[in-house]
């Protein structure tokens, strides 16, 4: 016998457990199924030394939406709010940047920064509404489409006229041209120049990096936050509300196809050969695993396929937990200040240095890192007296030339302890176990095909109504029942919950109209 | 694919010699970067070795992929709109493949050469096609079109010239069959297919022996009124049969800029081709759809009074021509052999039903002077040229 659901979500990662409980909430019977043995997919923590444990991929809680914490009563306890993010300085003479007040740099430029802020935070807040609904779909003429679009035309212009023309400007252009017009001091160019870029293929000099900065923005107005216990804690919140709404989830089981019979869905099946029925499949998983892997090259039209395979989704962000004895020593950093976010993201040009050799298959000689230090707010990350470091580093490029193995892992791993410790020359003798995740094991570990954060590039071609691609941007794919509600769906990563509520939208609104 | 230098101007197939030294009025045109001959003395005298005689034609600027690998089949099935499964070793399909939204992108010939083993032909060149086709599937695509010299062997005594050259089982070869024999060492494709709507034959081969197999060709059938031809007798004959040509009678999907002027099989009369149990093809969806809701476009063959062909015409629904035009004729020919002024054209849905009338704006020009006439036309379902000799096995000698 085989179970019977309304709807299979394919990956408990976070966006399908925001999708399924939806769903159930709606009174679907739903069954989540995922590969790895704990949910959360790529929000999770997890023990990488005896004793050590740090949230695996995403560590900085600052997108999950106020629509998708409320639908669901979601509370996360946070070891940290609001996080300073600290530019180290080589002369110890570091930047504080709070909101939208910076220290550490002239009064032109804290002026000039809370200019900047102001006016990104507005054209965030734009995105954000728009991050929290389904795209509309070009090219049609239902009411529903048409309105939606007027409405986008109505919100840019309601911008007022310099504003909006501003807003026009920017959306697709660089950061780096941004930064450099309006800032003296280096530090600050560089800390905003990270910003826009993190966990992306792209340097401060790519197209759109303003838009991947306003998207980083929309969520919560860029706070950071840490959540106690790290974000496994945000993926099992997020697994109890689903179940308490009457989702099954089960771990340990990976999908190994979704059945697909004349053009539309009738269930999934496992690697273990079991097959569940069902008349709606979500994949929480990425388009390319999902089209191209799950359901199978034949059971897709050719030009869909083609653009399915040609999305970009190679990741070039790295992660390294580090376990340290003790905390390092940083010149000019008090002890409390490793309870903040810390960067090395060097001048404005560090950035774009850093992502050069990442063009050519190689990853960086001086990285630009995002450190956080869990443990300092959140004794169960560490032995008493011991700490956890976790950084996000960049850039180590999917693709590299010589493949990710033992020996570019140490390579690059020498790389990044070489630049942390030319801000923190003690680091090394600290540490006592690591784990570096490149974009190769993050795509082996969680399933993420290229191991992009965003599963497919953020860029203007691959966003709103276009992403992931042409024909799939409303998350239904073009096979009856099958939907998407991943990050490579709109609006795309971060631990927002934001496209598997949309796609739980979607589907309902979908089924009321059927 | 070889990675070769590019050629420099235009190509000469390997019969070129032969073609040239029968050419008498040097009118060539460009065909996928070969000179393809219009006419090598008399288009009026080689349409009529189609029809009367044998009529040889330089196919080599055809373009040609070898299609092989574990989901060779599979892969065709998706590509096209029909049921490649039920073409067996051996056997030709004729086939039409879609976009994803049931758009022609070309028709062509798709040869089952052996096991497993196609080669797909068509006027056109879809190298990126079939290759983003092949994202997924365990095949290989070559292009051949170099590798493969070929030429049309058409007309009531084609059977008789080639049993003159000993081809061993060309009796019992059918239409849309193939079989290999051996010429002088080398391997000779004999299919019986071809796009003058009569018997007729392909020969492949490779291309060094090219000119050994016209020589032989030639002194079989020098008894049998052959004749070499060029394009404008051919094209002739393909519209009496009734045979579609790309950039004539529909623009391959992929060569449009605007939407609505491509066309889907179901708008080509080719619904005979489209085969809906099959689980997935490209265009499936769309083509789905269209049956559902309708198609907007209708091709229609035209038979058509008095003998002014029909070029480019308007098509109204009466002979007042008030209102607005319903459709227009995409090829026209007046058809010596059947005496007839025929022509395919397309038109919206709603008319051109067979037995329908129609009447067709005709422009021609009388000493300068330009003349109009309304002239009614007749939609019919059968080719035009249709001779039972063309089914026939074997076909006979003539």
């Amino acid at each position: 016998m085989t179970d019977k659901y309304d709807a299979i979500v394919v990956g408990a990662g976070h966006n399908g457990l925001v999708c399924s409980a939806l769903l159930a909430k709606a009174g679907k019977t739903v069954l989540v199924l995922e590969a790895n043995d704990q949910v959360g997919g790529a929000a999770v923590t997890r023990e990488f030394a005896e004793g050590y444990s740090a949230s695996a991929c995403a560590h900085l809680l600052y997108q999950l939406q106020p629509e998708v914490r409320k639908e669901l009563k979601l509370s996360p306890q946070l070891a940290t709010e609001d996080m300073t993010t600290i530019a180290l300085a080589e002369n110890g003479q570091h930047l504080r940047i709070t909101g939208d007040k910076v220290e550490g740099v002239s009064d032109d430029d804290a002026e000039q920064f809370r200019r900047f802020r102001k006016r990104m935070t507005r054209f965030a807040d734009l995105l954000r509404t728009y991050l929290n609904k389904p795209p509309p779909r070009l090219g049609t003429k239902k009411i529903r489409d048409l309105f939606a679009l007027a409405q986008l035309g109505f919100d840019l212009r309601r911008l007022g006229k310099e504003e909006m023309q501003e807003f026009l400007r920017l959306i697709g252009m660089n950061i780096h041209d941004e930064v450099t017009e309006r800032f003296d001091s280096s530090l600050l160019k560089g800390a905003i120049s990270l910003d826009a870029v993190l966990g992306t293929h792209l340097g401060p000099r790519s197209p759109n990096t303003i838009m991947t900065y306003l998207y980083r923005q929309a969520g919560n107005h860029g706070r950071v936050a840490v959540p106690q216990g790290g974000m496994g804690t945000v993926s099992e919140e997020l697994a109890h509300a689903a179940r308490s709404a009457g989702v099954t989830v089960r771990t340990s089981m990976p999908v190994k196809r979704i059945v697909v019979d004349n053009g539309r869905v009738t269930g999934v099946e496992t690697d273990g050969g079991e097959v569940f029925s069902s008349y709606m499949v979500i994949s929480n998983a990425d388009p390319k695993r999902t089209v191209m892997d799950l359901v199978g090259a034949r059971h897709i039209e050719t030009g869909f396929g083609r653009r399915i395979h040609h999305l970009r989704s190679k990741g070039n962000a790295a992660k390294l937990h580090l376990a340290l004895d003790g905390l390092p020593t940083i010149e000019g950093l008090s002890k409390r200040d490793f309870g903040e976010r810390i960067i090395i993201a060097g001048d404005e040009h560090y950035v774009e240095r850093a992502f050069n050799p990442a063009k050519y298959g190689e990853f960086s000689q001086s990285p630009v890192v995002e450190m956080t230090f869990p443990s300092f707010r959140d004794e169960s990350l560490a032995p008493t007296g011991k700490h956890v470091m976790s950084a996000v580093v960049q850039y180590a490029p999917y693709a590299l030339k010589e493949g990710w193995n033992a020996a570019t892992k140490e390579a690059f791993m020498k790389a990044v302890i070489g630049t942390i410790a030319d801000y923190a020359p003690d680091i090394e003798q600290r540490i006592t176990a690591s784990e570096l995740l490149t974009p190769a094991d993050i795509e082996s570990e969680f399933h993420i095909t290229g191991g992009h954060w965003h599963h497919a590039e953020l860029t203007l071609d691959q966003f709103l109504f276009v992403r992931p691609v042409n024909g799939a941007a409303q998350y239904a794919l073009p096979i009856d029942g099958l939907y998407l509600c991943g990050a490579g769906a709109h609006p795309g990563g971060g631990v927002s919950g934001a496209a598997g509520r949309n796609a739980a939208r979607s589907i309902l609104r979908r089924e009321k109209a059927a | 694919m070889k990675h070769e230098p590019v050629h420099q101007g235009r190509l000469k197939t390997p019969f070129y010699s032969r073609l040239a030294s029968l050419d008498t009025v040097n009118e060539w045109h460009e065909w996928k970067g070969y000179s393809s001959a219009d006419q090598l003395y008399c288009s009026a005298m080689e349409y009529f070795a189609i029809r009367n005689a044998t009529a040889v034609f330089d196919i080599t600027p055809m373009t040609k992929y070898r299609i092989t690998g574990p989901d060779a089949l599979d892969y065709l099935n998706r590509l096209v709109t029909r049921d490649m499964a039920r073409i067996r070793p051996g056997r030709v399909a004729y086939a039409v493949w879609c976009d994803d939204n049931g758009q022609v992108i070309d028709d062509g010939t798709i040869f089952h050469l052996r096991e497993g083993e196609y080669r797909l032909c068509s006027q056109e060149r879809h190298y990126a096609w079939l290759m983003a086709a092949a994202i997924g599937f365990d095949v290989t695509i070559t292009h051949e079109t170099e590798d493969v010299a070929a030429l049309a062997v058409q007309g009531p005594t084609s059977y008789s010239v080639l049993a003159k050259m000993n081809l061993k089982g060309l009796d019992e070869l059918k239409p849309f069959g193939l079989m290999h024999v051996d010429f002088q060492g080398s391997e000779l494709m004999v299919s019986r297919t071809g796009f003058t709507g009569d018997l007729g034959y392909e020969l492949w081969i490779n291309p060094d022996k090219a000119e050994a197999l016209w020589d032989a060709l030639f002194e079989a059938g020098e008894l049998h009124g052959i004749r070499a031809i060029g394009t404008t007798a051919l094209d002739m004959a393909r519209i009496e049969a009734g045979y579609l040509a790309a950039f004539e009678d529909f623009l391959p999907a992929d060569e449009t800029v605007r939407t609505g002027v491509s066309r889907s099989p179901l708008e080509l009369g080719l619904e005979w081709l489209v085969d809906f149990t099959k689980p997935n093809f490209n265009g499936r969806r769309a083509l789905a759809a269209e049956k559902r809701n309708g198609s907007t476009w209708r091709l229609v063959k035209l038979d058509i009074e008095g003998n002014k062909e029909a070029h480019h015409s308007y098509i109204y629904s009466n002979a007042k021509a008030s209102g607005d035009n319903i459709g227009f004729v995409t090829s026209a020919v007046w058809s010596p052999v059947c005496k007839q002024n025929v022509a395919l054209g397309t038109v919206k849905s709603a008319h051109g039903k067979p037995g329908d009338t129609v009447w067709v704006e005709v422009y021609y020009q009388r000493e300068m002077h330009w003349n109009r006439k309304m002239a009614k036309a007749t939609v019919v379902d059968k080719p035009f040229w249709f001779p039972p000799r063309r089914g026939a096995t074997p076909p006979g000698p003539y």
